[in-house]
């Protein structure tokens, strides 16, 4: 008897060391290593594998794990795994959340690697190199940048008789044209106002000269006329029923409705491209160009990149991956699938090559006066801010100058505790 | 000779004996043995994946949370908070509208269905395995694709509607109707299931009560109300208790149908939706912890009040 049941003890031993190793080491007998790769783009899965493809032929040893979670889990999941201490090896960053993962060093600072390989930071625009460096200490490669155009649907402005938007447009004919555009009885609207800070109202406000937070981020920007001014663009849009409405905006995407001739224009980012090109009904019916002109020119600006965890039992081989997905070689990829603008400078012309229906030399233009999106160390809480209020402002509940003081009282409350 | 005998069969019975005594004694200790290892698997799940979590959630609800685990004590200051936030009491009052509501309705029409789809009809596997289909859906799927018929522009409901020159209403963005359309996919999902137990519930009564009815007269009403339901009384206890669980745990539908973006969700989110809120969006995960014990303990006392009520109207055969 005794034996028996040592023996299922012992079976069951096995199977669990079995299980845990390779969870952890993932095979290391034979030598090789798997990196887990988290990102969160769908679209841009395929430029990714076939960067790790050509990674893994020249590191034969190492594999590529890539793992996709939507934009709308990822943080959730992202901190959950850092709770629990089971990070991937490498994965997207962006730049709200760098400081707090930083400074919570749950990121591999690469300053000694770098210095090592020779890696030459000049190669990437300064602004996003500084993006991922916090208190001194680099944590990554800049992977891409994105901008924000206006994107419209050139059957829509044809069947309305209204010309092309181009680098001549301001708010004021932005709105005239929203209007000619809209068309109740064809279910069609001018734009779409969606409430999104980064594609749209962030924009908007540095159009209009207000910040969204100060330079040292320690004050709220939502109390000051001329960010309120910003947010009014979208919402009187709404209100003057030529977008259609926040309720309708969250039951269908905006995307959908543009992508199904429901909007004639809306604003979004460069990522956009290749969901477009690829789209049946957008790939040879819409184009883009550049934002139009509040009381200057501005646009929104921000770039990705892929850290590694502090924790990785890879360090080595996941510095390998890193280091090459911040090569030009890499970039050249990545700009030639089309999906993002590649940071590594010179190698920009390739992307707005890749698809020549659209003109992207707008997104690389634009990036001039670009200002840089806002953050802070906890960016997510006052992000939620944002939402739980202008929701209510595009909803029509609440003035925009009522939701913005609101959101302004309790962000400073929120950044003195930072 | 004879002596000898006598004395080696008395050793030799002797030793017998002893060894079957000592083998009786071996092979029930090895009983509790083999008992206590095949219940194992489950007791080690439980222990680990339930009362262990359990446990810390408890602890973890007199905490505040910074990033990444980084937590400390600060007594009762969340249940404080807790009780003067107006979104945990509207939470609640969601969760409760939206428990009176499917329990009853959920129960009584299974137990309709259940009884139609226990007569001699013609392809009665067909409908109850119709009826069964939305329990074997994920529910993720299930609120997609309700997602899209509700859609207030482009939506199969209002479309219809529209034929017939009805304007329908946004069943999911307005504020005061999207509750119930939520309450409506969750009957609808859930009656399959409590049809399947109510079917096996009445298939359990004995004939003989029937036949006896028919005898003295009874009808198909009187056989309902007097033999049926009475019968099933100990499967509709059970039914209810569940159901009432799950009522309260509500959240994935309002999740995916609803979201935070719209304006309808202070109006439809449920305590556990809070709970999500709180513990994986914004990280507030000592908050988010009380919120759970108190869910907890509401659902316990509503448990017991059933459980001391039971002996009013369940029947044991």
């Amino acid at each position: 008897m005794m034996k028996k049941f040592s023996f299922i003890i012992v079976a069951l031993l096995l199977v669990l060391t079995a299980c845990s190793n390779s969870e952890n080491s993932s095979g290391s007998s034979s030598g090789n290593v798997t990196l887990k790769y988290w990102i969160w783009d769908k679209n841009q899965l395929p430029a990714m594998q076939d960067i790790a493809k050509e990674f893994e032929k020249k590191h034969p040893k190492i594999n590529v794990k890539i793992e996709v979670t939507p934009w709308e889990q990822y943080w959730s999941k992202l901190e959950t795994a850092a709770t629990g201490n089971s990070l991937p090896d490498v994965f997207w960053m962006n730049g709200p959340n760098i400081v707090k993962y930083a400074s919570n060093n749950m990121l591999l600072p690469i300053n000694d690697q770098i210095k090592k390989d020779n890696v030459d930071l000049s190669n990437y625009p300064k602004a996003l190199v500084d993006l991922y460096t916090v208190e001194g200490k680099h944590y990554g490669l800049p992977k891409d940048f994105d901008t924000i155009g206006l994107w419209y649907n050139k059957k829509l402005f044809d069947e309305a008789k209204v010309p092309y938007p181009d680098e001549t447009w301001d708010w004021a004919k932005l709105k005239e044209a929203a209007k000619k555009l809209t068309n109740p009885s064809k279910g069609v609207w001018g734009i779409a106002a969606a409430m999104e800070n980064q594609s749209n109202y962030y924009n908007t406000i540095f159009q209009n000269g207000g910040t969204v937070i100060s330079d040292d981020m320690k004050k709220s920007g939502y109390d000051s006329p001329e960010t309120i001014e910003g947010l009014k663009f979208w919402t009187d849009l709404i209100k003057d029923k030529v977008s259609p409405t926040q309720a309708q905006m969250t039951e269908t995407k905006p995307n959908n409705l543009f992508e199904s001739g429901k909007v004639a224009m809306m604003f979004a980012g460069s990522w956009m491209q290749i969901e477009f090109a690829q789209n049946d009904y957008t790939k040879d019916k819409v184009d883009v160009t550049v934002l139009p002109k509040g009381k200057k020119r501005a646009v929104v600006i921000h770039g990705l990149t892929s850290v590694i965890s502090a924790n990785t039992p890879h360090k080595k081989e996941a510095w390998e991956f890193v280091k090459y997905l911040g090569s030009k070689e890499a970039a050249l990829i990545q700009a030639k699938t089309g999906t993002q603008i590649p940071a590594y400078n010179g190698t920009q012309k390739d992307w707005v090559e890749s698809n020549k229906k659209f003109n992207l030399q707008v997104f690389i233009d634009s990036a001039k006066y670009a200002t840089p999106l806002p953050i802070s160390k906890d960016t997510s809480k006052w992000w939620d801010l944002e939402t739980e209020y202008f929701k209510k402002a595009w909803g029509q509940e609440m003035s925009p100058e009522q939701a913005a003081k609101e959101v302004a009282k309790k962000m400073n409350e929120l950044l003195s505790k930072e | 000779m004879n002596v000898m005998n006598t004395e080696l069969r008395k050793g030799k019975s002797g030793i017998k004996l002893k060894a079957a005594s000592s083998f009786k004694n071996k092979s029930k200790r090895s009983d509790w043995f083999w008992g206590y290892l095949m219940i194992a698997p489950t007791i080690l799940g439980l222990a680990i994946f339930y009362m262990w979590p359990t446990i810390q959630t408890i602890y973890f609800s007199f905490t505040k949370w910074g990033a990444f685990g980084n937590h400390e004590w600060i007594g009762l200051e969340n249940y404080k908070q807790l009780f003067h936030d107006p979104n945990v009491l509207k939470a609640f009052e969601n969760t409760l509208i939206y428990t009176v509501i499917t329990v009853p309705v959920g129960i009584i029409l299974s137990i309709f269905i259940a009884v139609f789809l226990n007569q001699k009809i013609k392809g009665v596997s067909f409908y109850r395995t119709l009826y069964f289909l939305p329990v074997v859906t994920m529910p993720a799927a299930i609120a997609m694709v309700w997602k899209w018929l509700y859609n207030s522009d482009f939506g199969l409901i209002n479309e219809i509607l529209r034929s017939v020159g009805m304007k329908g209403p946004s069943w999911i963005s307005d504020p005061d109707i999207a509750l119930y359309s939520i309450i409506l996919v969750a009957v609808w999902s859930s009656v399959g299931y409590n049809m399947v137990i109510f079917l096996s519930g009445l298939q359990g009564i004995s004939k003989t009560y029937y036949e006896a009815a028919t005898i003295d007269g009874a009808g198909p009403f009187t056989k309902f109300f007097k033999i049926t339901l009475p019968m099933l009384t100990p499967i509709i206890f059970f039914v209810s208790i569940m159901s009432l669980i799950n009522a309260f745990q509500v959240f994935d539908l309002i999740l995916m149908m609803i979201g935070s973006t719209s304006n309808a969700i202070e109006e439809t989110q449920s305590v556990v939706y809070l709970f999500y809120q709180n513990a994986f969006v914004l990280n507030n995960k000592g908050f988010a912890a009380a919120i759970a014990v108190v869910l907890l303990a509401v659902i316990l006392v509503i448990t017991a009040i059933q459980m001391k009520l039971q002996k009013k109207w369940v029947h044991y055969e």
